[in-house]
């Protein structure tokens, strides 16, 4: 549950930039979050919509992009998407993942008019 | 309508305080270790046996994070350690602001080693950098070995992991071996420790690894 908490954040940078911009509104605001980040998606645009009433980014649409863990093998350099949380390496059988994708969580850009 | 570039890390403003955190730690020559588990995965318990193991080797103080009470805070203290207890008020997690809050009243300048036992949960926790240079999670056998097909985050983004109660080995069905392969799957560089906080098993070698990652003053 610590949504409420990611969605202030969100709404503090989105404003920021929508005034830097001179923006009248925010129409919709595009975020990165990796699989690995456990965020529910609707619990955020929840509370973005009742946190940002009566700001610039009123009625904004949250767009999620969330990109699937991705591993690298650090022996043999094989890269996969790991179907569960066996990160056997499925070409050489090491155990030597590391995450490539799957970690990210920044607001990407915003939509303005 | 136009589209503005933003790329902000979303958790930026916390990252940043925990960076501040982390600089008045090292200005004081302190280590922050970030403890991490499950509600009675036995954090409050390991950290009190250690401040035992290492009593007149390292200066020990612990910051407390639950959703209510003063119970884990009074433990500590009852031992004489300092402690400051944060109470998080529903909040599933600490983050950095409630950190620097709880240093401020702290020796830091009489302190070796900073335990900050994070509230008792697998997955927020592990979102919020609070300055710590160490983290650690606890696995509890009793909470059985598919934790790490549960909540791999945890387990991937810790430096040390220690499975707790292990005492309790022969009368719960965990399989050790298997668990310890996923881990180090989820992790190739986790350091593994296992412990039982009744018998003092596995402590030695927890204890020593504390003592290499802490400088006395």
């Amino acid at each position: 549950m610590h949504e409420l908490a990611v969605t202030e954040n969100i709404l503090k940078i989105v404003q920021r930039h929508a005034e830097q911009a001179q923006a009248k509104r925010v129409l919709s605001i595009r975020l990165v979050i990796g699989e690995l980040s456990s965020i529910v998606d609707d619990c955020v645009q929840f509370y973005f919509d009742y946190l940002s009433q009566n700001t610039i980014a009123a009625g904004a649409k949250l767009l999620f992009e969330r990109p699937r863990v991705e591993l690298r093998c650090e022996a043999c350099g094989h890269t996969w998407q790991p179907a569960d949380a066996d990160w056997t390496c499925p070409q050489c059988h090491e155990l030597k993942a590391r995450v490539v994708k799957g970690r990210e969580f920044y607001v990407e850009s915003i939509e303005v008019e | 309508m136009s589209q503005i570039p933003v790329v902000e890390r979303i958790l930026g403003a916390n990252e940043d305080l925990a960076a501040q955190n982390r600089r008045l730690l090292e200005a004081h020559g302190v280590h922050g270790i970030n403890i991490m588990a499950a509600p009675g995965g036995g954090k409050t318990t390991l950290i009190l046996r250690t401040i035992q193991a290492l009593q007149g080797r390292r200066k020990i103080a612990v910051i407390e994070g639950d959703i209510a009470s003063t119970i884990d805070a009074d433990k500590v203290r009852a031992v004489g350690v300092p402690a400051v207890q944060i109470n998080t008020g529903g909040n599933c997690h600490l983050d950095a602001v409630q950190v620097q809050k709880a240093l401020a009243e702290l020796p830091l300048e009489d302190v070796d080693l900073l335990f900050i036992e994070n509230v008792g949960n697998l997955i927020c926790p592990v979102a919020f950098d609070l300055g710590e240079h160490t983290r650690v999670a606890l696995t509890s056998i009793p909470e059985g070995d598919d934790k790490p097909h549960k909540y791999p985050g945890i387990f991937a983004a810790v430096d040390a992991l220690v499975v707790t109660k292990t005492d309790l080995l022969p009368w719960v069905p965990f399989n050790l071996a298997e668990f310890r392969r996923l881990v180090r799957g989820l992790n190739p560089d986790i350091r593994l420790f296992e412990v039982s906080c009744v018998s003092g098993a596995g402590l030695d070698e927890w204890v020593q690894w504390l003592m290499e990652l802490t400088a006395r003053k």
